[in-house]
């Protein structure tokens, strides 16, 4: 591993340094970090910000600290309640130990990557611009169907993110030039020609929180993952859905994917065309084409996208 | 900086990039909690910290300062007795780490927390499921099933 400064930040103006890379849970960072793949010079421990709580939002809805523990938010009473989505795609995500550490801010970003962006030795655009691509001719099984570029072709793995998603979540955002706030569906970005970014947020913005608006209908909602093997592994594909179906007609819906994109693409063209249509398996299906339509599959991911398909169809069924 | 560990306070002056793993084996002689991937994904670095189960292996000592750590040589809990009994392992590498994992998993059990089987009772898929953190490459999981089970009173 290579050398760096540590320092503590104990509020968040403190924590505001230019070129400093900030240390929350650490369960993707060390592991970048022993793997030679994050060199940071300067790491700022968050964790001491007094960002752990999770408060309710005047109107409904929840604000989510940035340094919430992910086991913490899983089993907060309200998200169980309200939000059973988010905290379904937090429990199917990494272990019980992992989840300990996890925090909100650190797991939404986590670095997109694959296998060869996690090996030094191996070029990968991502990582290092401009050295190539191994992914689209080699191990890209599990990589995107929707939204890659001929640059890249990497996934985003965070389960809760796809939840977020869906639920129309909005990241705060504390920087050197300010605070802002960005939705969920707009924080990560797509690889195009520039993967070596993988969010819109600019060097020393630190997260702060993750507001959740209150959605009624959200209490009815669905996490569903599939993967290698029965837990703890990444997604394969998943799917996050909230519905509301009055008189076997649905009348709203929010519908995310996972591991399919470079971000947790929530599925507007889907929702859309599932607005207005019966509750039945043929009108989730039809909505899920809606979405997949766009897919671009490669050699050895072209599953993924009946996976889907199916996937969306089942989690609806389950809510109806 | 200073840790506590297993109930005695520790000063240590560590490389900021010593991780809690390391600094337990390599520095305070702790061999129970044991190196297997190094990456976060075998669990067999699993240790208690501020009561919470966690793997030592992703976690940067220094971040620490003040924590209190349990390790396996620090553990006293029926989980212990019942892999015995049991024969909850083959070559026990990886068993101080399902032995800490258990006992941090049966707290989070008692204080309500879900896990993604969402049964009411902690059956033995949840246990599974509960447990999946932690890899046995002898794959004597099915003795540690009943241990666990057992040890949480069922
Ligand atoms: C073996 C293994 C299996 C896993 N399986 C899954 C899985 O199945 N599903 C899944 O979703 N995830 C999985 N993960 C990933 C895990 O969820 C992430 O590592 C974790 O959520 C990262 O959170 P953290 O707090 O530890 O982040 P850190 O590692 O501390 O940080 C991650 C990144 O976020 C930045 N950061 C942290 N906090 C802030 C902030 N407040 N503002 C700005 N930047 C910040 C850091 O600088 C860093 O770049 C797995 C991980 C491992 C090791
Ligand atoms: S898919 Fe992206 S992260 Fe993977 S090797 Fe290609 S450029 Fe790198």
């Amino acid at each position: 591993m290579k050398t760096f400064t540590y320092r503590t930040a104990t509020d968040v103006a403190q924590g505001l340094e230019p070129g400093a890379t900030f240390l929350a849970g650490g369960t993707n960072l060390v592991d970048l970090m022993k793997l030679g793949v994050a060199t940071p010079d300067v790491l700022v421990d968050v964790n001491r910000l007094g960002l752990g709580e999770v408060g309710d939002l005047p109107g409904g809805g929840l604000r989510i600290g940035a340094g919430v523990r992910n086991s913490d938010l899983a089993a907060d009473p309200r998200v169980r309640r309200d939000y059973p989505v988010l905290s379904e795609a937090l429990l199917a995500g990494a272990s019980g130990q992992l989840r300990n550490m996890a925090t909100t801010a650190g797991n939404l970003l986590q670095r997109t990557r694959c296998r060869y962006f996690m090996d030094a030795t191996m070029p990968c655009n991502k990582r290092r611009p401009g050295s190539g691509c191994p992914a689209r001719e080699g191990d890209h099984r599990n990589l995107a169907i929707l939204g890659a570029s001929p640059s890249c072709v990497a996934t985003h793995p965070s389960d809760m993110a796809v939840a977020l998603a869906a639920l129309d979540a909005v990241v705060r955002i504390s920087g050197p030039a300010g605070e802002r706030t960005v939705p969920v569906t707009e924080l990560h970005r797509l690889p195009g020609d520039t993967p070596d970014r993988d969010t819109v947020l600019e060097h020393g913005e630190l997260i702060t929180a993750v507001d959740v608006p209150s959605l009624g209908f959200a209490a009815r909602s669905a996490y569903r993952k599939v993967r290698d093997r029965a837990s703890y592994a990444f997604a394969v594909g998943s799917v996050a859905a909230a519905a509301q179906i009055t008189d076997g007609t649905v009348t709203d819906v929010r519908l995310a994917f996972g591991a399919v994109a470079h971000k947790p693409w929530r599925a507007f063209a889907a929702e859309e065309a599932l607005r207005g249509r019966p509750a039945t398996r043929e009108s989730f299906r039809a909505a899920a084409d809606a979405e997949l339509a766009a897919a671009e599959p490669l050699r050895d991911n072209a599953f993924k996208v009946p996976l889907i398909r199916n996937l969306v169809a089942s989690v609806l069924e389950g809510l109806a | 900086m200073d840790l506590v560990v297993n109930g005695v306070e520790h000063s240590l002056d560590l490389d900021p990039r010593t991780t809690l793993l390391d600094t337990l084996r390599e520095h305070l002689g702790l061999t129970g909690s044991k190196k297997g991937c190094d990456h976060g994904q075998c669990g067999a670095c699993t240790v208690l910290l501020d009561g919470r189960r966690v793997n030592s292996c992703l976690i940067l000592a220094i971040s620490q300062q003040g924590a209190s750590v349990t390790t396996i040589e620090g553990v006293d809990h029926p989980v212990q007795q019942k892999f015995v009994e049991h024969d909850g392992f083959q070559c026990g590498y990886c068993t101080p780490g399902q032995i800490c994992s258990a006992v941090g998993m049966l707290d989070e059990v008692a204080k309500g927390w879900p896990s993604a089987i969402g049964d009411e009772e902690l059956t033995d898929a949840e246990i599974r499921e509960r447990m999946s953190g932690n890899l046995c490459r002898c794959g004597a999981y099915p003795n540690m099933i009943p241990a666990i089970r057992e040890a949480a009173g069922r």
